[in-house]
Order: structure tokens, then C-alpha cells, then sequence
């Protein structure tokens, strides 16, 4: 009971902050998608109370007892009232339709002037490229501005969802899937993936970074420059996290879905060929451009390639960070 | 009446005319176990599946808690994240393909069904008994691929997923493959039965309203069971020939294996639900003592069910990339769906409106699938809105959902079913005050296992996930708690149920006062079922029976003319 009046209370304040049942709205649609849902909470609730509220009436009120004996002649059937219970229903479901119906068309329309920016899914991170090339692992949008994602898999179905914005769309491999929204609040906001995916599903976490209006441009200045700012070594060290290798390779010698990066550099390495291989440049090279070519015995060929996803310098980065883990 | 009456024969109180007679009762004529193994006997057939789906039962209920305790925190707590994959992927297929579908139907249907039409059997004897056999290897399959490396897909077996993962994934699609021809094959032989073996009077509007819905399951059992088991096969020349359907890397489509995958998956929802909604109308008429209300709305509403069921399965799709137009059709149909499964709700309230109520545990739990149900129905709501379902795709909201429909409302009316029948099948009444305690047990922890899901799920938690952040914790705490409660409700009822055959009190014909054919014969019923072709009334005329305390059980009135 008291769950359910903080669920009232809650509802009856629904505003930007998180309620009982809904997350916090930072997005311009989330607003609409919460009157909806309130909208069918509140019907919901009514022939709920209806129903169960008759149940446990006529449960007690004509539960057969001592010295009580029901009419014998009943009606078994009413044409008029059985019309009546079909029709207002029927009724009721228009607007719950058609609402859902409006604020989803909002969801897939996204405005002509926003900024797009490209996501990546695969198995077990999401990657997010600017219009500038630039590729985080992180979605950092300006606030106040409708961002539109033109979304594509490397692998397996995936999908993009932020609660706080109330987005949700599938990442499908073979097709580009689109969605957008508007942020409207400072800060971050988690991103799930919510297609099934594998061993690592629910791990493939990431967050959307809201930026204040006009911070935005001169963080991803910043950003996109930071191959030229720090060593390979450093770089390699950014690139590890932000373009999905470390979901799968740790750098601390335990094992996760891939090999360890930790230590392997000129070591020797059994593939699943049989044949015996030294980890060095070419070898890591190689198996980032095309990974199923050279698959360490004892693990599943999973990854994706980076052919054409990773700049020289960027492999050279990763190369010199493995290097740099003995 | 006078007590010491002794003109009064054991066969006016419905039951055995000698101990000579009640050898025959199905149970124990023919013996042996042989006789059970190639019985065409379409009651013996019930309890063979009745035993074997309630093996499922148990076995994806103890997946349940095993991943219901994985979730007790977040990472991990007692398994690793490929066991705990394969874990809801087996409790999935297991519940739906082993112990949902062929449930009611194929258990308690099989039972009650020709009985019920005073037949001696059902239209094809020899299928039926095929029918559970094709379950056993169906199920063999299926459990087979628990030690064959077992299948992490989850039940949905989504492409490209499915086709690129390791593991027994043919293993399983052939096990779901094979339960599809048993599936199509029970509702087949039920089609004819229903047809061709009503007995002389009663005509379709006569029937009793559990055969109603059994018969609209039966045409999409036939109808949409077909296309499940063409998409596992093709599914599985993809993975073993690499042809190109559904992996975009040969040149397939991954959503076209959703459309196939949900053409029959969404009415398999209504395979589910339908023969539940039909033992709801037997029960609340019985236990309310009084006619069924709005017997023709009730009927047709089965059959619309079971149309409509095949025009919504792209709401399953909503945020899949399909267009805007399939997405503004699904979802409009899908809110059509609502209405035939309100009229059933307001018709059976209407039946309770100034009734005899009865509160035996049958009743108890037809009461409890008014709240479960209508909560599982209310939140479908949510889901058919398009805007609300992108939010609430594919979380927690969807998984506490579904459980309410199917289990707040199969597995409870399942259970309704079984209590409802089960003097009549083994002739023993079991503990009523047990059987009061256990359904209160079961709609506690239920309700504390999946209403924290609602929640849980509006904020943003994924199903399918075997870690989460910290936020959701407080919710899972509570849903587990819950299962384990339902649980104990579980082995209680196990408890009382198996205790019955073996101490129960001697269940009289008619323990209830039901006027379905099958109450007019003792209990357990002879194997011949009816001597002679039985008269036909209207089934839910409760003017002619009585209670009769020497038996503890209602008698017909000498009306009926058994002088």
C-alpha cells in the first residue's frame, strides 16, 4: 500500500526529476512519452480498480453461506449490457492509440538541422563517430540541440536505448537504423545495449555526455587531437578504451573473451590452425585487420575487423601501448 | 430426506454400482505398464502428458531460481554469464514449447475433452498417443542440448545470433521442431473430435465453453505451427549449409527471421491463454452456482481471439527498423485484442453478480487470475502504444508482462484446471484447507516477483542481462525473495496433490455440481466412459443438482428419471 501511494504521488508530480515508476526526463521527447503513459496508467488503474474491486464484492456479498440462497431465476445473457462492456472499451482504445501513435512519430522524425553522428555496435562496445572522423566510445552531444544517430552493427543485432531520453532503437547488421533526440539536460545519461548479444550483453554499457551549449565544439577539438598531443604509448592507452578492445582483452593477465594484453608482446602464441606464431607488429596488425585469420587456441572467433575503421597511426598507437605491457 | 433410506443405490449418488464395477475405471483397467505405454485410452494419454509436463514444469522452474538467485546482486553471485544464458534460454523454451503450449490442451484437454462431449474417445486414438510421443523426442531434443554444449540464444533464437554462436542451437530448433508436429497433431484430432463426435443435441451453442476455447486453440495450433517449424529448418540449413536467409553476411535479412519467428509466436501467445480463458468460464459458472452470463459472447469471443491473433505479431517489432506504416498497423490491431478478453472479464463478473459463491481452492484461483490476469491484460496496454512500448521494449516491463499473462494467467488457470479435475481424474480429494493456503502462497510471491519487474523495467532495466547497475538492486532483491515464497508454495502443493493418491477421501462423481458431461459419470470414470449415449442439457443448468452430504458431493435429482 504504501508502494502504491508513492507510486500515486509520484505520478501525480511527474515532472523532470525521476518518479517511482519513470526515470529522470532529459529529453524533449521524454515529456510526451510520460503523458501517455500516464494516460494509460490512469485508465489502466480504473478498470483495474473495476474489476478486481467486483471480484472481491461479489466474492464476500454472494459467497454461499448458512441461510443464503441466491434467486433461481437468473438472465444469462444481456445484449444491451454485454454491448455496452464491448463498446466503451473500444471507445477507450482510440486515444490510447493514437497518442502513442503521435509521440512515436515525433521519435522517428528527426528535424532537418541536426548534427549527426555515426554509432557502431558490435560485440561488446558502442563506438560513436563525428563528423570529423573522430571516434569515442562515448556519445557526447551538445544540449539543446536534436542530435540524429545513423546507426549500424558489425556483428549481431544490437540496440541503442537511453532511458533518460525514452530512445530506443535496433542496431541491425546489413542496414543503417536511424533515431534522434534533443537533450535537455546537462550531464550523464547511461546507454544500454537491449538486444541480446552474448556473454558480454549486459555489459555493453556506455554513457551519453551532455555538454553545455558551446562546450561542445571545443571538446571535440580537444578530443580529436589526441594522437598528436600524447606519446604512442598514451595514445595506444586511449584508443584501448575507446574503440572497444577492452571489453575483451584485459591488461592485468586474466581472461576475458579475447587474450590478455598483458605480457604478450614477442611472446609465443598457438592458434587454432595448430601453428605457432610470435606476437610482434605484424602479427598484431594483422589480426586487427582481419581477426579470423589468426585465432589464439582456445578462443572463439568473435571480433570484428577494424579494416577501415583504424588509421595507421592508430594501429601503430595500439601497438606501442601492447608494447608497453610487459 | 431420510438418511437410512435404503433404496438409495450407490449408482443414484453417482458412483460404482459394486466393487466388481469400479475395477473398471480407467485407472486400473487394463494393468500393467505396458497398458499405459500403448493405451489409445484418450484419459490414460492425459496423464501420461499430465506427468510429463509437469517434469517440465519443474525442471524450467528450477532454472527459474537458479537465475532469480544469479540476479540476487549484481555480477556474479553464483554462476558465470554464458551458464547464466543458457539458464533463461532453457527456462524459456522449456515453460513455453514444453509445459505452456501443450498444457491445458494436451493434459487436461485430452482428459476432459471427450468427456465432455460424451464420446468414448477422441476422433483419432492412435495420433493422440503419437502426439505425446513425438513430445518425448521433441523433449529429448530439447534437454539434450543442456549436455551438447548447451544453446545461449535465449527463447527467441534471433538471427544473426543464433546462426553465428557455438553451442547446441540445431539441437534445440529440432527439438521445437518436432514439438510442433505434436502441438499440430493434438489440435488437429480435437478439431475432428469437436466436429464429429458431439452427441445427438448438442448442437455448437450447446457445448460446454471450455470446448469453445480448446477449439479455437486447435485452429491455430494448425494454422500457425506450421510456420515455426519451416523457420527452424531454415534456420538450421543456415547454420550447417551457410545459405544465406536470415545473416546479412550471406545476403539474408535478420528481421525477416522475426516476422516468421512472431507470425507464429504470437497466436502460440493465444495457444497459451485461450484454453485458460476457456477453464475460467467452467469454473466461475460451477462455483458461482449459477448459469454461465453471456454464453455467445463468450464463445465467439475465443474464436475472434484466435483470428486476431494471427494480425499482431509486429508489435514485437516496434523498434526494429520496420517501417512506420507496419508499425501504425501492428499496433492499432493489436489494441483490438483487448476487447474479446474484456468481454470474457465483465461476463464472467457478471456470472458472480448475485451467485452462490463457492470458495473452494478452484474458485480461489480463478478469483486470483481476476487480478493477475487483469494486470498482465492492463499492461498490454502500455506495450501495444507505440510511443510507451519504445520506452519499455525489452525490459523488465516486457518480462513482468508476459508473466502475468502467462503465468498469472495460464499457469493459474492450469492450476484452477487441475484442482477443478482432479477428483474426477484419480478419484481422491485432496486437503482443501491446503489447497486454500497453497493458492494464497503462490499470489504472494508471484505478485512480489514480478510487480518489482514493472518497476524495475519503467526504469530502464534490460531483460536479459546477468549484471546490472547498482540502482536497480532494491528490486531484484524483492523479486527474488519472491520466488523463493512461491516456491514453498510449489512443494506444498506437490505435497498435498501427491499425498491425495495415495490418503484422499474417496472423491464422489460430483464433487462441485458441475453439469458438464464428465460430472454425470463416477469418478474415476470408467474406461468405456459412457455406457450409452448420454442425454445433452444445457451445461451450465444447475437446477437439477443437489448436495448430498452423505457423499459430500451434489446428486442429480430424481427428475433425470435413473429410477
Amino acid at each position: 500500500m504504501g508502494a502504491l501511494l508513492t507510486a500515486l504521488a509520484g505520478l501525480a508530480l511527474a515532472g523532470k526529476e525521476k518518479t517511482f515508476w519513470l526515470p529522470k526526463q532529459s529529453s524533449t521527447a521524454a515529456a510526451a512519452i510520460d503523458w501517455v503513459w500516464g494516460f494509460i496508467f490512469w485508465i489502466s488503474a480504473v478498470f483495474f480498480f473495476i474489476i478486481v474491486g467486483l471480484t472481491i464484492l461479489f466474492a464476500i456479498q454472494y459467497r454461499a453461506r448458512k441461510g443464503y440462497a441466491t434467486a433461481k431465476k437468473h438472465s444469462s445473457h444481456n445484449t444491451v449490457l454485454e454491448l455496452t462492456w464491448t463498446i466503451i472499451p473500444t471507445i477507450l482504445l482510440i486515444p490510447i492509440f493514437w497518442y502513442g501513435f503521435k509521440a512515436y512519430l515525433d521519435l522517428t522524425v528527426p528535424p532537418a538541422n541536426s548534427y549527426e553522428i555515426g554509432v557502431t555496435a558490435q560485440r561488446w562496445a558502442w563506438m560513436f563517430t563525428y563528423p570529423n572522423g573522430y571516434v569515442d566510445e562515448n556519445l557526447h552531444v551538445p544540449v539543446d540541440r536534436p542530435v540524429k544517430l545513423v546507426m549500424q552493427s558489425e556483428d549481431v543485432i544490437h540496440s541503442f536505448f537511453v532511458p533518460n531520453f525514452r530512445v530506443k532503437r535496433d542496431v541491425v547488421p546489413g542496414r543503417y537504423n536511424i533515431t534522434w533526440f534533443e537533450a535537455t539536460e546537462v550531464g550523464d545519461h547511461v546507454i544500454f545495449c537491449t538486444e541480446y548479444c552474448g556473454t558480454g550483453h549486459s555489459d555493453m554499457m556506455s554513457k551519453v555526455v551532455v555538454h553545455p551549449s558551446g562546450e561542445f565544439e571545443t571538446w571535440l577539438e580537444d578530443a580529436s587531437n589526441f594522437l598528436d598531443k600524447l606519446s604512442p604509448a598514451e595514445g595506444g592507452e586511449m584508443l584501448y578504451s575507446m574503440r572497444g578492445c577492452k571489453q575483451c582483452h584485459t591488461i592485468d593477465g586474466s581472461v576475458r573473451i579475447g587474450p590478455s594484453f598483458k605480457g604478450i608482446w614477442g611472446a609465443q602464441h598457438a592458434l587454432t590452425t595448430g601453428e605457432q606464431v610470435t606476437v610482434d607488429g605484424n602479427y598484431v596488425r594483422q589480426s586487427i585487420m582481419d581477426p579470423a585469420s589468426q585465432v589464439v587456441a582456445g578462443y572463439d572467433a568473435v571480433m570484428p575487423t577494424y579494416k577501415g575503421r583504424l588509421k595507421d597511426q592508430e594501429i601503430t598507437a595500439i601497438i606501442a601501448y601492447i608494447k608497453s605491457l610487459q | 430426506m431420510n438418511v437410512t433410506d435404503t433404496s438409495i443405490t450407490p449408482t443414484d449418488l453417482g458412483g460404482y454400482a459394486s466393487e466388481e464395477a469400479e475395477s473398471e475405471n480407467f485407472l486400473s483397467y487394463p494393468k500393467g505398464i505396458m497398458s499405459w505405454l500403448v493405451t489409445l485410452d484418450h484419459k490414460r494419454i492425459g496423464i501420461l502428458y499430465l506427468i510429463c509436463i509437469l517434469t517440465a514444469f519443474f525442471i524450467g522452474g528450477m532454472f527459474a531460481l537458479l537465475i532469480r538467485t544469479e540476479l540476487l546482486t549484481p555480477g556474479a553471485t553464483i554462476v558465470d554469464a554464458d551458464t547464466y544464458n543458457q539458464l533463461f534460454t532453457l527456462h524459456g523454451a522449456i515453460m513455453i514449447f514444453l509445459f505452456i503450449i501443450p498444457g491445458i490442451p494436451a493434459a487436461l484437454g485430452n482428459f476432459a475433452l471427450p468427456l465432455m462431449l460424451g464420446a468414448k474417445d477422441v476422433a483419432f486414438p492412435r495420433l493422440n498417443l503419437m502426439s505425446w510421443y513425438l513430445w518425448l523426442i521433441g523433449a529429448a531434443f530439447t534437454v539434450f542440448s543442456l549436455v551438447n554444449g548447451g544453446a545461449d540464444t535465449g527463447w527467441t533464437f534471433y538471427t544473426p545470433y543464433s546462426t553465428q554462436t557455438d553451442g547446441a542451437i540445431i539441437s534445440i530448433t529440432m527439438g521445437v521442431f518436432i514439438l510442433g508436429f505434436s502441438s499440430i497433431f493434438t489440435g488437429l484430432n480435437f478439431l475432428v473430435t469437436i466436429h464429429r463426435l458431439r452427441p445427438p443435441g448438442m448442437t455448437w451453442f450447446k457445448m460446454p465453453l471450455f470446448l469453445w476455447g480448446i477449439y479455437g486453440t486447435a485452429i491455430m495450433q494448425v494454422l500457425a505451427t506450421p510456420v515455426i517449424g519451416i523457420t527452424m529448418l531454415l534456420l538450421i540449413v543456415e547454420r550447417t549449409l551457410g545459405f544465406g536467409i536470415f545473416d546479412p553476411a550471406l545476403g539474408g535479412d535478420p528481421v525477416l527471421f522475426q516476422h516468421f519467428f512472431w507470425f507464429y509466436s504470437h497466436p502460440a501467445v493465444y495457444i497459451m491463454i485461450l484454453p485458460a480463458l476457456a477453464i475460467m468460464s467452467e469454473i466461475f459458472s460451477v462455483f458461482s452456482r449459477k448459469h454461465i452470463f453471456g454464453y455467445k459472447f463468450i464463445a465467439f469471443s475465443s474464436i475472434v481471439l484466435a483470428i486476431l491473433s494471427f494480425l499482431v505479431w509486429g508489435h514485437h517489432m516496434f523498434p526494429s527498423g520496420q517501417s512506420e506504416l507496419a508499425n501504425f498497423v501492428f499496433s492499432a490491431l493489436t489494441f483490438s485484442v483487448s476487447i474479446p478478453t474484456a468481454i470474457k472479464m465483465f461476463n464472467w463478473l457478471a456470472t458472480m453478480y448475485k451467485g452462490e459463491i463457492v470458495l473452494k481452492t478452484p474458485m480461489l484461483y480463478a478469483l486470483s487470475f481476476m487480478f493477475l490476469f487483469g494486470i498482465g491484460g492492463l499492461t498490454g496496454l502500455f506495450l501495444g502504444s507505440l510511443a510507451v512500448d519504445i520506452h519499455l521494449h525489452d525490459t523488465y516491463f516486457v518480462v513482468a508482462h508476459f508473466h502475468y499473462v502467462m503465468f498469472g494467467g495460464t499457469v493459474i488457470a492450469f492450476l484452477a484446471g487441475l484442482h477443478y479435475w482432479w477428483p474426477k481424474v484419480f478419484g481422491r480429494m485432496y486437503n482443501e484447507k491446503l489447497g486454500a493456503i497453497g493458492a494464497a502462497i503462490i499470489f504472494v510471491g508471484f505478485n512480489m516477483t514480478f510487480l518489482a519487474q514493472f518497476v524495475m523495467g519503467s526504469q530502464g532495466m534490460p531483460r536479459r542481462y546477468y549484471n546490472y547497475i547498482d540502482e536497480y538492486t532494491i528490486y531484484h532483491h524483492i523479486s527474488t525473495g519472491g520466488s523463493f515464497i512461491m516456491a514453498i508454495g510449489f512443494f506444498l502443493i506437490a505435497g498435498y496433490l501427491l499425498h491425495s493418491l495415495l490418503k484422499g477421501k474417496r472423491a464422489p462423481a460430483n464433487p462441485w455440481g458441475g453439469n458438464t458431461l464428465e460430472w454425470h459419470i463416477p469418478s474415476p470414470p470408467p474406461y468405456y466412459n459412457f455406457k450409452e449415449a448420454p442425454t445433452v442439457g444445457d451445461p451450465y443448468d444447475f437446477s437439477e443438482l443437489e448436495w448430498d452430504d452423505r457423499i459430500e458431493g451434489y446428486v442429480f435429482r430424481k427428475a433425470e428419471g435413473s429410477a
